[in-house]
């Protein structure tokens, strides 16, 4: 068992060197598609706050943009945690490598807890979730609560992609445990690496475009 | 077979001959590339057939000729671009109804098509037009997106919810002509249809004051300005006055400027909180749900008749 | 190409190195994964030719010979989603692409071939949520799923639908990928990219196709699926949100999606003609980077479904010009095709009467296209008729034509032996016939004005419609053919031998059917592909 994981290139591939491209490359085409799928929703939200720019900024005014800013130095120091992690892998330090995962996944973990109970929660009490519970009664409110719709799809699915990271790390962690990795066979976690920066960068663009279009100071 | 069957459509209105014309040319071309493709694939295949199982294959082969690829890169674009700006053209001039068009409103719902005219007539699946006169139909639907399509005239809209499209068209026969539903709208999808009857100018009048109730489009819209309060404020200052209002530039209060335009008069009796007229406070609750989309047009048609600046059409 | 001696058939080979239902469903040979598709796709071409069936029997009748309206919708609907993204987008790429690719390259296998396997599960995943919303009672929103209809007032199995699709764009996306980075990174020693064969070209075009637009489809449906399921408005007008935009997501993707149809065919196309002309194809370069132009310039003329739709006229004329373009590469692939016919040595076997019947129909079909460009031209035909003719004849007289063409060549590399020529010559000429007299008259009916989507018709358009389902009949009998043969030739067959056209190509270097590791050494290549000329004397002595 141990020995076959450590026989590290699959046979479909004739060297490690060969191995380790074409997963780079294919984790980079993941990526694109990735940033296709976000991209629709990104031109959904930048068609209708073309079209409705004061809703939108009613409706970015309405979300505490504190607590966004807290969710962006939690990611922001997950993703230097991770990139610690992929260092810790390539110099084969076990031990480090899955303190670095756990510190990653209980930061992951803070963000999530902030996104669901301080913000999604109150938003929901507060009557401003579309479809679910929408109380808000403004000049806009047909507009706010398109901003509302926008809000709640993009951070989901960031989130979902959150939630998805977090259980591939539980499996990272594990292999890791058992020795999976080492300064030859690092591989997984430097793709994972980079599907988790990604995630965060999402996040980047997320923060201003939601919290800060609309924020007073 | 108990019906003939056509070939080729009707021309009945003045864009039809032009459309047309682009087709023919367009036929041309795809016959003589067609043509010229079938008759050389058949032509090698004839001549150059493997003559026996065993014969080898040919040496020396050409494989490559650079004016050739060159020339046949080049032909096709001279071609196409022909046929882009011939199309352009003929689109952006069709796209343009003419200044003195007579308007009818047209609102399609699943599954039928309501027609009101400025005299206030109405017709459900059929629309009776004169002959030789430029119509320009203002088009909205109820519900889904529908479509207004009438095949003797080459033309066709999109008819959507919420908004305006236009589509106008000159009939250059007496007759009978289908329109059609070309949007799929759900279950009565090929239902949505009727006919547009073509008629002498005579004809049209006596049909026009047939069975009126003799209320104008505008006298309605009158009637619903009171009915619906909007003289409260719109009547004394309290809000925008609405002579001379249609077709003229309005000055928002965020600073832009918009053209009083059928679709701006909708906008402000659905959406009011969403422009608001310059020197105004936003107070004017949202008539949507209220209103139906006939009476935004009668209102529309109202407004109109009290002047306009720049056309003074569409007022019986 | 190569004098290494292969044996006829190899007494252990991809096809009989496993037995056992497991030794199918977990496999992770690119080749078994191949068939896996191969017939979850042939069993998606018979539901969706069922309901095109039942469809051409109802309009023997202007009032419907069979069904109401109501069923007819259901009909047409299920058709072009089961078609669309069960049969065309995933016939080429996922039966023959997953064969050939690696043996192309000179491969053992993909480059994941745990995720290609995945894949065809999340295929699955997404076919049977589609066969649940039509065994639930089907569906009416068209496969184009125009909001607000679809999202707002139908009370059919769209979620079902939607999702399906959603599930089955990801089996598209991984697909892509995987073969991106197969011809990227596993090529064989000595295959430089221009040393490629022109279908691995086509491939790359269309996977990159897969990987950018698929995710906006899926993320339109999901947006669809989001509005349907909450209320909320995010294409509904009602609720201030936008029709025109779910549109432009939705052709976004489905534009370039046509081009993933037919860009496999036209690469199919290319190794059919030269093989049975023993030529070098014409014009390797220009064919190649007409692959990738159709692809790139496929992405900016979704608009050219819009011109009626209320988009602003300028953004109608730049779509028209970009659409226009779209069709020099096209042009220019059927006139190398051609070329290379000259001074060939060209024999006629089936694979090759479909590669004729494809140039031709592709023509008609291409042709056919620029009036749909043409903006004013379009105002007239947008939605009729017409536009049914002419896809059909890119989508069926092209992508099909093309993938029976290349499943005819292969099969003999597939399942290592021979079919019948003679039927599968028959079955050719009843194919374009019948597939002619379906479709011909519709560019007819529809310039006439008759529009697509209709259960109910005008009487006047009765005779065309009674040619096209006659011409139906025997297109379906065309069809059920090859499928007889086929089946057959799989067991009864005569041994092919490792190369029995005698074409070029590393996939004719190896045993037929491959071994499981698809080469006994990795081959290494020396020179150009369809070297037909320099193996002249090779093949005199064999």
């Amino acid at each position: 068992m141990h020995n076959r994981q450590s026989s590290v290139v699959y046979e479909q591939f004739d060297d490690r060197t060969q191995q380790h491209e074409a997963s780079s490359l294919g984790m980079w085409i993941f990526l694109a598609t990735e940033i296709m799928f976000f991209g629709g929703v990104f031109t959904g939200y930048t068609v209708y706050r073309g079209l409705f720019p004061t809703g939108f900024s009613e409706g970015s005014h309405l979300l505490n943009a504190r607590i966004g800013a807290l969710n962006t130095a939690v990611l922001i120091g997950s993703s230097l945690t991770m990139a610690l992690a992929v260092h810790a892998a390539q110099t084969g330090k076990r031990k480090l490598l899955m303190a670095f995962i756990v510190s990653t996944m209980v930061l992951g973990g803070v963000f999530l807890y902030i996104k669901f109970f301080l913000e999604w929660m109150h938003e929901y009490h507060e009557g401003l979730a579309p479809g679910l519970h929408f109380t808000y009664a403004g000049p806009q409110a047909g507009h706010v609560a398109m901003f509302f719709v926008f809000y709640f799809i993009l951070t989901g699915i960031h989130a979902t992609h959150m939630i998805v990271g977090e259980g591939i790390m539980v499996v990272l962690l594990v292999t890791a445990w058992r020795g999976g990795y080492s300064a030859e066979r690092y591989n997984p976690i430097e793709m994972f690496g980079l599907y988790w920066h990604f995630v965060d960068i999402v996040w980047i663009f997320l923060f201003p475009l939601l919290y800060l279009y609309g924020a007073h100071f | 077979m108990p019906h003939a069957f056509p070939l080729f459509p009707e021309q009945a209105s003045t864009v039809a001959p032009a459309v047309d014309n682009l087709f023919w040319f367009m036929t041309a071309v795809s016959i003589f590339f067609s043509a010229l493709i079938f008759l050389l694939i058949f032509y090698f295949a004839i001549k150059y057939r493997r003559r026996s199982p065993d014969e080898p294959p040919p040496k020396n082969q050409v494989i490559n000729n650079i004016p050739l690829e060159v020339t046949w890169t080049v032909i096709p674009m001279i071609l196409v671009a022909i046929m882009y700006f011939w199309g352009a053209d003929l689109f952006v001039r069709n796209a343009q109804p003419p200044a003195n068009a007579t308007e009818v409103f047209v609102i399609g719902k699943q599954w039928m098509w309501h027609v009101e005219h400025t005299n206030g007539k109405r017709e459900i699946n059929s629309l009776h037009i004169p002959l030789g006169v430029p119509i320009k139909l203002t088009m909205t639907s109820q519900d889904v997106i529908h479509d207004f399509f009438v095949p003797a005239f080459r033309v066709k809209n999109d008819v959507l919810p919420n908004r305006y499209t236009t589509e106008w068209f000159e009939a250059t026969k007496v007759g009978k002509y289908h329109f059609f539903c070309n949007q799929y709208c759900g279950m009565g999808h090929s239902l949505m249809g009727g006919w547009v009857y073509v008629m002498t100018a005579e004809d049209y009048q006596k049909w026009l004051n047939s069975g009126v109730s003799g209320v104008t489009m505008s006298e309605q819209g009158e009637t619903l300005y009171h009915q619906y309060g909007c003289i409260t404020c719109h009547g004394t200052g309290k809000g925008p006055a609405f002579a001379d209002l249609y077709g003229k530039t309005v000055k928002l209060s965020d600073g832009q400027s918009v053209v009083a335009n059928d679709a701006y008069i909708r906008e402000s009796i659905l959406y009011p909180s969403e422009q608001i007229v310059n020197g105004y406070p936003a107070i004017m609750p949202t008539f949507k749900g209220q209103v139906s989309e006939e009476q935004v047009l009668q209102l529309t048609a109202y407004i109109k008749s009290l002047g306009s600046k720049e056309r003074n059409t569409g007022t019986p | 190409m190569s004098s290494v001696e292969v044996a006829a058939t190899p007494r252990i080979h991809y096809l009989n190195a496993d037995y056992g239902i497991k030794s199918w469903l977990l496999t992770t040979d690119h080749k078994r994964i191949a068939w896996l598709y191969l017939m979850a796709i042939t069993f998606f071409f018979a539901v969706g030719g069922l309901a095109a069936t039942l469809m051409r029997l109802n309009l023997i009748e202007p009032q419907g010979l069979l069904v109401e309206p109501e069923t007819y919708n259901k009909l047409f609907s299920m058709h072009g989603i089961v078609m669309v993204f069960f049969f065309l987008v995933p016939s080429i790429p996922a039966v023959l692409g997953n064969f050939l690719i690696p043996l192309m390259l000179g491969a053992r296998d993909v480059a994941f071939p745990r995720l290609n396997l995945m894949s065809w599960y999340i295929f699955m995943t997404g076919g049977s949520l589609v066969l649940y919303a039509l065994i639930a009672g089907g569906v009416d929103t068209g496969w184009t799923f125009y909001t607000p209809l679809s999202s707002m007032y139908l009370n059919t199995h769209v979620m079902a639908a939607a999702g399906g699709i959603f599930i089955a764009g990801f089996s598209s996306i991984l697909t892509g990928l995987n073969f991106v980075v197969t011809i990227h990174k596993m090529r064989a020693p000595g295959l430089t990219w221009f040393r490629l064969p022109l279908f691995i070209w086509s491939m790359y075009a269309s996977s990159i196709i897969f990987i950018i637009a698929t995710p906006v489809i899926a993320i339109s449906l999901a947006l669809l699926i989001v509005e349907r399921f909450f209320h909320v408005g995010i294409f509904d007008p009602a609720l201030g949100g936008d029709p025109i935009l779910f549109q432009h997501l939705f052709w976004f993707y489905s534009h370039p999606a046509v081009y993933v149809m037919i860009l496999p065919s036209m690469g199919v196309i290319s190794e059919l003609v030269t093989a049975f002309s023993r030529k070098r194809v014409f014009g390797y370069h220009f064919v190649a980077f007409s692959s990738v132009a159709i692809a790139a310039i496929g992405f900016l003329v979704w608009g050219h479904h819009m011109f009626v739709s209320g988009q602003s006229i300028y953004a109608g004329l730049v779509f028209s010009a970009l659409s226009f373009a779209v069709a020099i590469p096209s042009a220019i692939k059927v006139f190398n095709w051609t070329a290379t016919l000259y001074k060939g040595s060209i024999s006629y076997e089936a694979p090759m009467l479909y590669a004729l019947g494809f140039i031709g129909l592709f023509t008609i079909g291409g042709l056919t296209g620029l009036y749909l460009a043409a903006t004013a031209l379009d105002q007239h035909v947008h939605a009729t008729y017409f536009i049914i003719a002419h896809f059909h004849y890119i989508m069926v007289g092209g992508a099909v034509m093309g993938y029976l063409g290349g499943i005819h060549y292969w099969w003999p590399k597939i399942s290592g032996r021979l079919y019948p020529d003679g039927w599968a010559r028959v079955a050719a000429v009843v194919i374009f016939v019948g597939f002619n007299l379906t479709f011909f008259p519709q560019f007819i009916l529809g310039y006439d004005g008759m529009p697509r989507r209709y259960a109910i018709y005008p009487p006047e358009f009765q005779t065309l419609n009674v040619i096209s389902s006659a011409g139906a009949s025997i297109l379906g009998l065309g069809y059920i053919i090859p499928l007889i043969y086929l089946a057959w030739s799989a067991r009864y067959g005569a041994p092919a031998g490792p190369n029995p056209w005698k074409a070029t190509g590393l996939e004719w270097t190896t045993a037929s059917p491959p071994i499981t590791h698809n080469f006994e050494e990795t081959p290494v290549v020396t020179e150009e592909p369809y070297a037909y000329d320099r193996i002249a004397e090779e093949i005199q002595v064999a």
